[in-house]
């Protein structure tokens, strides 16, 4: 190795080294001017919680377990909406793909449910389907899926022609040319969406455990918020952070795998 | 006699609404087997669509086509097809690119894996088995292009363009490459270009096709002598009928 390259090196070891450093410094800066204004009374503690408050409210839940069965409901009602988004979002995708017709006449229909605030359902389908975890899921399906079906069949649509030629010179049926050429085209599309999906189930969730829950981390928070636990609060949406970042840490793992097999 | 396709009276319109568009009309030629075609013709002229109607990728609106006599519908010739852009998949390995036509028609048995190993040995493209499509040049792009279209082991061989995205200096190796490979294999070939030098140097027959709606304007027997040398397009170019040829087909293009 020339010196100019180990020199090249070692600056791009350093400016990575600095960022880590920099980011560390705003977290623990945060926390720690959070503990001290709380500390001095310049911040009233009771209204603005603080990490130690933060961290003895979870000490308490821990020791006496109920905070595994709110991170519990909250991550699974996630990943079981998750999941759906993924088998109906590709499913109805595919339906359009392979059925021209159907997508010409159902296109409006999932544009105007794609722009429609699907908070504004959450109260009907509470309605309809009762105050429990089967009206979560559904609405965080409901806030995910349109926009998942329009996305991922625009990308389809979007296959380039001249391959779609090719495939049918080589004698491909419909069927052939969606799993050999469509399917694996789209799949970088397929998984940035999946990745914005995570979160957006996540939001589903907690708009679903503000209306119709008796456990998870946003019944949590708006009960707390309620009888002004606000620990409870400020702890749940530390505990959010953690668990998107998991999530999205999760989804990039599943990533790289797929990419591994294509 | 004993043409391996025939077309007759084959004529073609594009529909849109905006109106009818004539693309070819009455198109008739007879293309002899192992023999080399070269169609030329301006661009829209309809030459890409001549080869999607031999390839039964669409029906001629009016006329028919026939292999060895037998009308298209009730023959099973097996036409291979390569497009102007090689198409190879970035997801796939060249190998795996180069099976895809097999696999498509479920035919990946022993002897036509082995036919495959041989070409991609043949054609240097063996030690670029497990590479990706972005890691060959535009020339070997196209080789594997050509070993996934024979690897089907087609009876006829249609060729969009597929030298007109490549430089100059490739695009001569190439064309080289593939007509010693379509002759090896004892190959009909038909060739698309807008190139008159190219259609020269590859062809036997030259078919000039009239701009829209495209018509055969007249059809040109090529016969070159390169002395004490074999017929490569390369060496075509230098025989000595060559510019009178490209004068000839120059005219009636312009007309």
């Amino acid at each position: 190795m020339s010196e100019e390259q180990s020199q090249f090196l070692r600056r791009q070891k350093c400016y990575k080294t600095a960022v880590t450093l920099v980011r560390a410094l705003i977290f623990f800066g945060f926390a720690a001017l959070w503990e001290i204004a709380a500390q001095l009374d310049w911040i009233n503690a009771f209204i603005f919680s603080s990490p130690s408050r933060i961290a003895r409210t979870f000490l308490d839940m821990l020791n006496d377990g109920s905070i595994f069965n709110h991170i519990s409901i909250t991550l699974g009602e996630t990943l079981l909406s998750f999941v759906l988004i993924l088998v109906f979002g590709i499913g109805i995708a595919l339906m359009l793909w392979l059925c021209g017709p159907l997508s010409d006449v159902l296109e409006p229909y999932f544009v105007i449910l794609n722009s429609l605030p699907k908070s504004a359902l959450a109260p009907m389908l509470i309605v309809w389907l009762g105050n429990n975890a089967k009206a979560i899921i559904v609405t965080a399906v409901s806030v995910a899926i349109f926009g998942t079906v329009l996305n991922i069949y625009t990308s389809f649509t979007g296959t380039d022609p001249d391959k779609i030629k090719l495939m049918r010179t080589l004698g491909a049926r419909r069927l052939q040319i969606l799993t050999k050429l469509v399917l694996p085209a789209s799949i970088n599309t397929i998984i940035s969406n999946m990745k914005v999906n995570i979160g957006l189930c996540l939001v589903g969730v907690i708009i679903g455990e503000f209306l119709a829950a008796k456990s998870g981390l946003g019944y949590l928070i708006i009960y707390g918020s309620q009888v002004f636990k606000m620990d409870w609060v400020a702890m749940s949406i530390v505990i959010l952070c953690l668990m998107s970042m998991l999530l999205f840490k999760l989804t990039d793992i599943v990533q790289r795998l797929v990419m591994r097999i294509f | 006699m004993n043409a391996i396709l025939s077309l007759k009276n084959v004529c073609y319109s594009y529909h849109t609404a905006d109106g009818e568009t004539e693309a070819l009309k009455d198109i008739n030629f007879s293309v002899s087997p192992g023999s080399f075609t070269a169609v030329v013709g301006a661009s829209g002229c309809g030459k890409s669509t001549m080869l999607s109607l031999i390839a039964g990728l669409i029906a001629p609106s009016s006329g028919e086509i026939y292999f060895n006599g037998v009308p298209a519908s009730q023959s099973n010739m097996h036409i291979g097809y390569m497009l102007q852009r090689d198409n190879l998949f970035e997801w796939r390995s060249v190998y795996r690119n180069v099976l895809l036509g097999l696999e498509t028609q479920k035919k990946c048995t022993p002897e036509k894996l082995e036919l495959v190993d041989h070409m991609l040995g043949a054609y240097g493209l063996a030690p670029f088995k497990n590479a990706r499509p972005s890691q060959l040049s535009g020339g070997m792009r196209q080789r594997a292009a050509l070993i996934r279209t024979l690897a089907l082991e087609p009876d006829i061989l249609l060729l969009d363009e597929p030298f007109s995205a490549l430089d100059y200096q490739t695009r001569l190796e190439v064309s080289d490459d593939i007509a010693r490979i379509l002759k090896e294999q004892d190959k009909t070939a038909i060739l698309v270009t807008h190139d008159i030098s190219e259609a020269i140097a590859m062809g036997d027959q030259v078919i000039i096709l009239s701009t829209r709606p495209g018509r055969v304007r007249d059809i040109v027997n090529i016969r070159l002598t390169v002395p004490g040398k074999e017929r490569t397009p390369f060496n075509s170019r230098s025989a000595p009928e060559f510019s009178s040829y490209f004068n000839k087909i120059w005219k009636e293009l312009a007309q």
